[in-house]
């Protein structure tokens, strides 16, 4: 059975940490920077466990900013 | 596979809307501003309207929406950003105009003007950004603000005896001869802000079309008017405006017309 593989990039420095896409995210695979910001000063979303992601554009969806893009292949 | 074999741009499936631009937005994060404006872009990029759209910004926290899309955009005098886009309709025909407005813009100062606009049929768009309360000036009560809800200018609440009752423009627009789509929407989940965008498109082929004014009211959230987080806004917007504001196709005239 074929596999559907995503992964999301972000971009840090236009991110604002409102953590919408934390929420939206229906694996949890998002998360908050550890004690790291951007030049604004704001916590920045990061994707930690990306093994898992099936790239469902959730989280770009509801991005207000539209910090992040997301990648999907057919393994 | 590895995150860099997945990364490449032949696999890009979602991404920012090319017609918003790189500049850094002001807005506060997780303003529902955003997310309207992407639902905007998205749209007129798949109606290939880039080069046929004029937009109206407000005066509010949407003033500076001509710097994010990349449109025609055109600034109006405070709440009357509707009289602004009968002009430009009425003088260039072919354009989809709309106008972006918020709550305080449209529902307070220029409650007359949307109301004469929409009555007279104008064929526009009105997108009209309801969030209770008035953001950028620092959180005051606004005329849309919910009995009981706590503003920097009425800091014990709502009360109906001296403020009076909310003011609810999307019903007034329902009762108006020339509106031919009235709807409410909301941005605050993935399926939300897919239905949104639906009654955006809907909206804009119909000004297109020449068929009637247009409004779609978006409930929104303001997390730092309401002095909460993005994702807290969210939930409160659920338990309380969607009670007094309740989501849905209001009026449509196009799909009357198809029953008969």
């Amino acid at each position: 059975m074929s596999k559907i593989r995503g992964a999301v990039t972000v971009d840090t420095e236009r991110c604002k940490g409102c953590s919408l896409c934390i929420e939206a995210c229906p694996l949890n695979l998002l998360s908050l920077a550890d004690k790291r910001v951007n030049h604004k000063g704001y916590p920045y979303v990061e994707q930690k466990n990306w093994e898992s992601c099936t790239g469902c554009t959730s989280c770009a969806i509801v991005c207000p900013d539209g910090c992040i893009s997301v990648y999907r292949v057919k393994e | 596979m590895t995150k860099e074999e997945i990364i490449r741009p032949e696999n890009l499936v979602c991404a920012k809307p090319t017609l918003m631009n790189d500049a850094p937005m002001h807005y506060c994060p997780g303003c529902s501003h955003g997310m309207v404006h992407k639902i905007i872009a998205e749209v007129i990029e798949e109606m290939q309207m880039e080069e046929k759209t004029v937009g109206v910004c407000p005066v509010g926290c949407a003033v500076f929406a001509y710097r994010y899309l990349d449109i025609d955009w055109q600034e109006a005098a405070h709440g009357r950003a509707p009289a602004v886009a009968t002009a430009l309709k009425r003088l260039w025909p072919d354009r989809l105009v709309f106008t972006y407005q918020g709550d305080g813009d449209l529902a307070c100062i220029g409650a007359c003007e949307t109301i004469h606009a929409l009555n007279r049929g104008e064929k526009i768009t009105v997108i009209f950004i309801n969030n209770a309360i008035y953001g950028m000036t620092g959180g005051q009560m606004a005329p849309t603000t919910l009995v009981g809800m706590k503003t920097a200018t009425c800091p014990y609440g709502r009360d109906v005896n001296l403020h009076g009752y909310p003011l609810n423009m999307t019903d007034l627009a329902v009762n108006l001869e020339g509106t031919a789509y009235v709807t409410r929407q909301s941005v605050h989940t993935v399926a939300a802000i897919r239905k949104a965008k639906r009654a955006i498109r809907k909206a804009f082929e119909n000004s297109i079309n020449g068929i009637g004014s247009n409004m779609v009211e978006i409930v929104s959230t303001c997390s730092a008017g309401w002095k909460t987080s993005p994702v807290k806004a969210n939930k409160w917007m659920e338990e309380n405006m969607f009670k007094y504001y309740r989501l849905g196709d209001l009026k449509d005239t196009q799909e009357i017309r198809s029953k008969e």
